[in-house]
């Protein structure tokens, strides 16, 4: 593949992450609607690590994708406005499940025969944190997911990832899909103006069923509620009440 | 049919999610069979077989294996996962690496991060930070699911399962292991622990985050927890962040010294079964999810508390 590489970068429209959502009076699903909507943050910080590969000329192009509707172009603005070359929506009106959106990514991918695919680790609304693995497996890449630092050295991603009790080292072949931790960079602010000018960019739009593949849910979804409730807080006055209490109430202390 | 749980463990012994996974798997009253990868494992499969309600454990071991890659953990599953019509693991930072490659390669989608399993193939999972409860149900063949294991007890010990040797697969060919840091530490895991004091950013520095929260640690024998903000800020190692996005936990006792309470961090506390909270600011949201609640400096209370405690 040369030194010149391709990038694409999968960055998703979610609840932004101020927002506490709510359940439908019957419970059946959560209401977005008239809910402010975001990119998600993990997919700022892929597009922010493909931004900075450009940046050292390890990278030629910079291709962002977004699986939804036409409602989704907003987060394919905000990618082009970090500095993606180019923008694809492929559109979809179904409810989409981690495996859907990787058997639609994987079509993708090889019609674009990216070097490297960046995605968010996981998304903040259903957090499901698998996307980018299921597309590794479909496409019988390696992967390196939960990455904190990212080095491109003779045709493979050498990553550190984030694990129980520390972090690995891992070289990964290219082409390879790495899925991106909060700790791999801090995402860069987008200005107004190249807010505007992400406007004027093309966005290609490419219907979903075009691929022809069953994405059908495996998953129904019975319904939604509250956490369990906790009970009130009990404020206590000093450390010796607290103690105490945590001794003879709570019953946690010897 | 039966149940393959894919078990963790480090240095030869087996992590405590392994028992509670065989216990959450007796609801589907199929036999019930652990996977050990790894290199030298002896130790940790006898570990396994002494669970009670195991009814095999299976062995695959090579030397590439001493850092087992996802890579190669999900060809081992694939290669005996269409025998199993369940196949679980604890939805740590290595089974959520593994089990969606594995689910993929299987044409099943999986399902995540399951804190109640309310029939065979109904589940209940938090999304949207743990602000909601979604109930669903899978209409896959083989049903592929990630655990939060300290939702669940730990199964009894005092079996004496088979443990039986297979062949491991060719390694793979994409990736490599490199080499790791392990944070040492004398403390008991974050994910199992009974008892986590955790701090953020208000702490100051990591010589304060040490020094002032390591003494009450030390005399309650627990945990070290903190939030993404004081991990960034560099007050402590990034493998004891709790949240959405770190490590989750459900000890008896947690201890929220200078926490202010945001959703991406409860969301990785919220199962806790007694919560204090110590924060100078009376509104802060800590306070919501706390049982108990004191409004104090941290720099005179934790001290003070460290004090009063034998
Ligand atoms: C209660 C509930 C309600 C739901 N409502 C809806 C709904 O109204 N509409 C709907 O479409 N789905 C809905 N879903 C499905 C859910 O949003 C899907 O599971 C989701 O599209 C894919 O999983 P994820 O984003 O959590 O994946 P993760 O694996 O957590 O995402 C990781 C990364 O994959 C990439 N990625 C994931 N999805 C996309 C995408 N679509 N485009 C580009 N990149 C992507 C991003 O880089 C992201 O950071 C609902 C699920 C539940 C439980
Ligand atoms: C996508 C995303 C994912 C995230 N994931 C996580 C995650 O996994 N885990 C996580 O923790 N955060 C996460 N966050 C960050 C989270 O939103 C909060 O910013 C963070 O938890 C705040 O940390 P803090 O409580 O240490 O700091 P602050 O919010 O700054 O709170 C400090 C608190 O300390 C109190 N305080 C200050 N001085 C004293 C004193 N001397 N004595 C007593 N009290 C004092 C203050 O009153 C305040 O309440 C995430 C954010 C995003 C956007």
């Amino acid at each position: 593949m040369g030194d010149l590489m391709k990038l694409l970068v999968a960055v998703k429209r979610v609840v932004d992450y101020n927002i506490k959502v709510h359940i439908k009076p019957d419970g059946s699903n959560v209401e977005l609607a008239g809910a402010r909507m975001s990119i998600n943050p993990f997919d700022e910080n892929a597009m922010e690590e493909a931004m900075r590969l450009k940046e050292i000329g390890v990278a030629t192009e910079v291709v962002a994708v977004t699986v939804g509707t036409a409602a989704a172009q907003d987060v394919l603005r905000h990618a082009l406005a970090m500095g993606a070359d180019r923008a694809i929506l492929l559109e979809s009106a179904d409810v989409l499940e981690p495996l859907g959106v990787a058997k639609l990514l994987k079509i993708l991918v090889e019609r674009e025969q990216p070097s490297l695919v960046l995605l968010g680790k996981q998304s903040i609304d259903d957090d499901t944190c698998q996307t980018g693995q299921m597309l590794a497996a479909l496409l019988d890449y390696g992967q390196g997911a939960f990455i904190s630092t990212l080095n491109i050295e003779n045709g493979e991603a050498v990553v550190t990832r984030e694990i129980e009790g520390g972090t690995e080292k891992i070289a990964v072949a290219l082409p390879a899909v790495l899925t991106t931790d909060l700790r791999l960079n801090e995402p860069r602010y987008v200005k107004l103006p190249n807010l505007m000018m992400a406007k004027k960019k093309p966005i290609q739009t490419i219907s979903a069923a075009e691929f022809g593949i069953d994405v059908s849910p495996r998953l129904a979804l019975v319904k939604v509620a509250d956490p369990p409730a906790r009970k009130a807080c009990a404020m206590v006055n000093n450390v010796q009440e607290l103690v105490e209490k945590l001794r003879s109430e709570a019953r946690v202390l010897p | 049919m039966s149940v393959l749980i894919l078990a963790e463990h480090e240095n030869q012994k087996l992590k405590p999610s392994v028992a509670q996974l065989v216990n959450a798997a007796q609801c589907w009253k199929q036999t019930v069979h652990v996977l050990l990868v790894g290199n030298d494992l002896a130790a940790a499969a006898q570990g396994a077989a002494a669970i009670t309600g195991v009814a095999s454990v299976m062995c695959v071991e090579a030397p590439h294996l001493q850092h087992p890659l996802a890579e190669d953990v999900a060809n081992i599953i694939v290669g005996m996962g269409r025998e199993y019509s369940v196949i679980l693991a604890a939805h740590s930072a290595f089974g959520r690496n593994v089990l969606p490659r594995a689910a993929a390669l299987l044409d099943v989608e999986m399902v995540g991060n399951v804190v109640e399993i309310q029939a065979p193939a109904t589940y209940v999972r938090p999304i949207y930070v743990g602000n909601v409860f979604a109930t669903v149900r899978s209409k896959d063949p083989i049903q592929v699911v990630t655990l939060r294991a300290s939702r669940f007890d730990m199964a009894d010990i005092g079996n004496n399962a088979e443990i039986v040797n297979l062949a491991p697969p060719p390694a793979s060919a994409k990736t490599r292991w490199l080499s790791e840091i392990r944070n040492q530490s004398d403390r008991p895991e974050l994910g199992s622990a009974s008892v986590v004091v955790s701090g953020g950013r208000s702490l100051g520095s990591a010589e304060n985050f040490e020094s002032v929260l390591a003494p009450l640690a030390a005399k309650l024998h627990s945990a070290l927890g903190a939030t993404r903000s004081a991990v960034d800020a560099g007050f402590a190692p990034n493998d004891i962040q709790i949240g959405q996005t770190g490590t989750v936990v459900a000890p008896e006792l947690y201890i929220a010294v200078g926490i202010s309470g945001a959703v991406q961090h409860t969301a990785g506390m919220q199962d806790s079964k007694i919560v204090v909270a110590i924060n100078h600011d009376p509104d802060a949201s800590i306070f919501q999810m706390a049982d108990y609640g004191l409004i104090a400096d941290l720099f005179e209370a934790v001290p003070a508390l460290t004090a009063a405690l034998p």
